[in-house]
């Protein structure tokens, strides 16, 4: 049952991609795109990662493709019905990623025979509660050993590893943003003035 | 369940379509897109290892997925300040068709 | 007594660096160093001679096999030699403190002369090859800074390195005949020395006569450039643009006689029995007599009083080159003793009429010359009889001595070289009479007086020696090799007489009392008096190769170096220029295929190579 569902999410991811790289009007390959996106974030649920899944959503297809939405609207662009595609062009972009996945299929094989996630169960679970790291995490082994429903408390157990191992990152990451947002209110700031002048 | 294997094998998949709409298509916009769903790509074979990998206390070892949100992150600033350098491209020449803007040529 | 012979060679470098060094201020003092040293050396030689000597040597260059030496090899060949270098040489010095009383340049002049002695010391007394071609060249660098003493005139210039490279030409043939001589004798230490050449083929050694043949051949190469015979005589003629008293001791009594002295020594030292079996040693007493024949034939119809003596010295070299040739060195040997005296006579009594007519040398200009200049006149005819071989002057006996070896040895050269003293005799009585007797022709002829007592002693001396250095005490015991004259009335006497009588009536009848040349608008003349043509053709010939070789080196300057090498690498590096150029197209999507060509490239080396 569960590898069904894997195929469908895989197939609505790749699909999508497809369709992205195929249409012609831009609104339709952003959708497309947001369409691709879903499938990436069931895949993601599949993998016990509800976090990532949720944040997928949320921040790709929520915030990032809505941007991209705004600037094609902004510049009002028209279909790409004229143009006209070199032939080289189009052979070496289908010929390339071809390789490309030969050589991920390649690479797949030289891996290990068993590659199958362990299924995270009710024992697993209790056996984690036990552990000497979540000594401390009541909220977790809270979670972890309730009598009736025992989940895996991915989105304490994200936070608890990013404010604990990888604090320093995540304090660069808030400079990042900084910079980022001032880079881009510098940047409409020039345009503006260029347009005005 | 799937195995670790198939997930890297559409994570491949869909890298190489990234790849291929970057070297094809000739709007601008459509291209930065497809480099998004590139970094996407590269998301799942993050976390299908997180996944794969266990650690001492028998639950699936996060750090893979921590830098899937720091990837997503990034992700976001770079898309927000490459738009706002493709406004400014389209404000300054007028064109978003990359067989035209061919100034860095020689 | 070993010391004494060193200062043979010791005294003139001495004083050639002195003067060169310290004393080019003053003149006079100068010039009476280099004539004192000049004197020093006779006195020197003559004493050597009245004693015995052995040779001596020291070792100058020691490389692993074997040992180069300098050392003087003092046998009677060698001091009677030094005798004539040492006694015309001082004469000479003498002369030139009054003929160069008002040059600019004396001390320069005296300090080239020392050096001239010390090289020609050199040569005579060297006891190997190696040391003599070292003086042989210092010979050559001297001939060329006395040619050119009076630098400023162009003509003078051209001649000294018309000179020098004439030399030079010989003396690569030389060079090679040496080295190749030295390998046949066995290549060591010992066999460098004359010495040892002469051990090495008394004992009847295994040697190739054609190889032997080719380095004797070779070594007379060099002997063709210092005794200037055809075809490297072109230098001697020219050579005249030096001063007189130069011309006097360089260029008629030592100097071009090295290359005799240089051949008579090698027969000495082969053998002379040796040498007539080997291949291709016929070629010298032809070229001898060709030399002779053809400088003869040159000088009738030559109008300046030093070349016509240059182109008699040609001749008369000519005879010598003639008589080694032939096997016959004694009188080669003799022949060059006689002639250094009556040629160094003739030309101090050329030197002499030329100061007097104020440096007029154009024999036309003068005339009448014997009533202002008596006893100029008397020594000049004096040298003019011993020239042309009168009977019972030095010069009889030796033309005697050669006009014997060729009527046994080959009957075709003796023709030639009777003809060649017909000639001879011609060409010096129509000098004499055109210049001396008959009235004067020009002002300057009209104001000359006889010369002072500083020039005429040097002429007398030498008169004395050209009168009597063929009888048989004198002329036997001192000519470099024992030379005793048996009378013999036979043919060669005949043909000298008569060749005398001959030349001197023609001459006697076309030019006693002329005003002008009655031969010069004679076709034949003509190529006489143009010396054959012979420079043009050099002319012509250098202008040709020059312009071959720089034809081929231009070609391969253009085609290889500029069109392949330099042109190829920069259009190769132009052409991989253009290469890279084109993978910049500005072309993001270009960039983008690249890149993902790369990362294709990279994954399948390193995941699926290694």
């Amino acid at each position: 049952m569960e590898i069904y569902i894997f195929y469908f999410f895989s197939l609505l991811a790749v699909v999508g991609g497809v369709m992205l790289v195929s249409f012609r009007n831009p609104v339709s390959s952003a959708l497309s795109m947001v369409l691709s996106f879903v499938g990436m974030a069931g895949l993601f649920i599949g993998l016990n990662a509800y976090f990532v899944g949720i944040i997928q959503i949320l921040v790709y297809a929520g915030a990032i493709m809505v941007l991209f939405i705004f600037i094609i609207m902004l510049l009002d662009l028209n279909d790409e019905t004229k143009i006209r595609y070199k032939s080289s062009t189009v052979i070496a972009g289908v010929i390339i990623p071809l390789m490309l996945v030969i050589q991920v299929l390649g690479v797949i094989q030289m891996g290990p025979e068993d590659d199958s996630f362990t299924p995270i169960t009710k024992e697993v679970l209790a056996a984690a509660a036990e552990s000497e790291e979540l000594a401390g995490q009541d909220k977790i082994r809270e979670i972890l050993t309730h009598p009736t429903s025992p989940q895996l408390p991915d989105t304490n157990l994200i936070g608890m590893t990013i404010f604990r191992d990888f604090n320093f990152p995540l304090q660069v990451m808030g400079i990042l943003l900084l910079v980022a947002t001032i880079g881009v209110v510098v940047l409409s700031k020039r345009s503006s003035k260029s347009s005005k002048s | 369940m799937a195995s670790l294997n198939d997930y890297l094998f559409v994570s491949g998949l869909l890298f190489a379509i990234g790849l291929g709409g970057v070297m094809i298509r000739r709007n601008i916009i459509v291209i930065f897109m497809c480099l998004e769903l590139m970094l996407a790509a590269a998301n799942i074979t993050l976390v299908a290892f997180s996944r794969l990998h266990i650690s001492a206390n028998g639950l699936p070892d996060y750090d893979g997925q921590v830098l899937v949100f720091f990837i997503i992150t990034v992700a976001a600033a770079e898309v927000a300040v490459g738009l706002a350098i493709i406004v400014a491209l389209y404000r300054a020449r007028q064109t978003i068709d990359v067989e035209d803007l061919t100034s860095m040529r020689g | 007594m070993d010391t004494l012979a060193w200062l043979l060679l010791a005294l003139p470098l001495l004083s050639a660096a002195t003067i060169h060094l310290g004393l080019k201020k003053l003149q006079n003092v100068s010039a009476l160093v280099s004539t004192a040293v000049a004197g020093a050396i006779l006195l020197i030689t003559i004493f050597l001679i009245s004693s015995e000597t052995t040779d001596v040597s020291f070792s100058w260059a020691t490389l692993p096999d074997i040992e180069i030496e300098i050392g003087l090899k003092l046998d009677s060949f060698a001091k009677n030699m030094m005798l004539v270098v040492t006694g015309v040489g001082f004469l000479v010095h003498l002369f030139s403190l009054a003929y160069m009383k008002d040059d600019s340049a004396k001390a320069r002049y005296f300090g080239a002369l020392s050096l001239f002695m010390f090289s020609m010391t050199g040569i005579v007394l060297a006891s190997n090859f190696m040391m003599m071609f070292v003086f042989w060249e210092l010979v050559g660098l001297s001939s060329y800074l006395l040619i050119g003493h009076w630098y400023e005139k162009e003509s003078a210039a051209d001649a000294a390195k018309k000179a020098f490279l004439t030399n030079r030409i010989g003396d690569f043939g030389f060079m090679i005949g040496i080295l190749m001589l030295w390998g046949i004798a066995g290549g060591t230490s010992a066999a460098l020395t004359f010495d040892g050449i002469s051990e090495f083929f008394v004992g009847k050694p295994e040697y190739s006569p054609f190889f032997l043949g080719t380095a004797v051949l070779l070594i007379f190469m060099g002997a063709m450039g210092k005794s200037a015979q055809a075809p490297l005589h072109v230098w001697l003629p020219d050579a005249m643009e030096g001063p007189t008293p130069v011309s006097a001791l360089i260029h008629a009594a030592t100097m071009v006689a090295a290359g005799v002295f240089m051949m008579a020594r090698l027969y000495l030292s082969i053998g002379t029995e040796t040498i007539e079996a080997l291949w291709g040693v016929n070629t010298i007493p032809w070229i001898g007599g060709i030399t002779s024949l053809l400088a003869a034939l040159m000088a009738t119809q030559q109008d300046d009083i030093k070349k016509i003596l240059a182109y008699s010295t040609l001749s008369q070299l000519g005879y010598m080159v003639m008589a080694v040739g032939l096997l016959d060195p004694n009188a080669g040997m003799f022949h060059l003793f006689t002639h250094a005296w009556f040629k160094a006579l003739l030309f101090l009594g050329s030197g002499a009429v030329i100061y007097a007519c104020h440096h007029e040398q154009n024999i036309w200009k003068m005339g009448d010359l014997k009533s202002k200049m008596p006893i100029t006149t008397v020594t000049f005819f004096i040298g003019t009889l011993a020239l042309c071989g009168f009977p019972l002057t030095a010069g009889f006996f030796s033309k005697e001595g050669i006009l014997e070896a060729a009527l046994h040895k080959n009957m075709a050269l003796f023709v030639i070289a009777a003809f060649v003293a017909c000639l001879t005799t011609f060409y010096m009585f129509r000098l004499f009479f055109i210049a001396f007797l008959g009235k004067n022709r020009s002002e300057k002829a009209g104001h000359a007086k006889e010369v002072g007592v500083l020039m005429l002693i040097p002429l007398i001396a030498l008169t004395v020696m050209a009168l009597f250095s063929g009888w048989n005490p004198i002329g036997a015991n001192l000519s470099p090799l024992h030379n005793e004259f048996h009378f013999h009335f036979g043919p060669a006497l005949i043909a000298s007489l008569l060749s005398f009588a001959i030349g001197a009536f023609f001459a006697w009848k076309l030019y006693f009392n002329a005003e002008k040349d009655p031969l010069a608008d004679n076709k034949i003349a003509k190529i006489f008096r143009n010396k054959f043509y012979i420079d043009e053709f050099y002319a012509k010939l250098v202008t040709y190769l020059q312009d071959a070789v720089a034809a081929v080196i231009h070609f391969i300057d253009e085609l290889v170096i500029g069109g392949l090498l330099v042109g190829g690498f920069s259009r190769a590096a132009g052409g991989i220029g253009r290469i890279f150029t084109r993978m910049q197209s500005g072309n993001l999507q270009a960039y983008a295929s690249l890149f993902g060509l790369g990362v294709i490239i990279v994954i399948y080396l390193t995941v699926f190579v290694s």
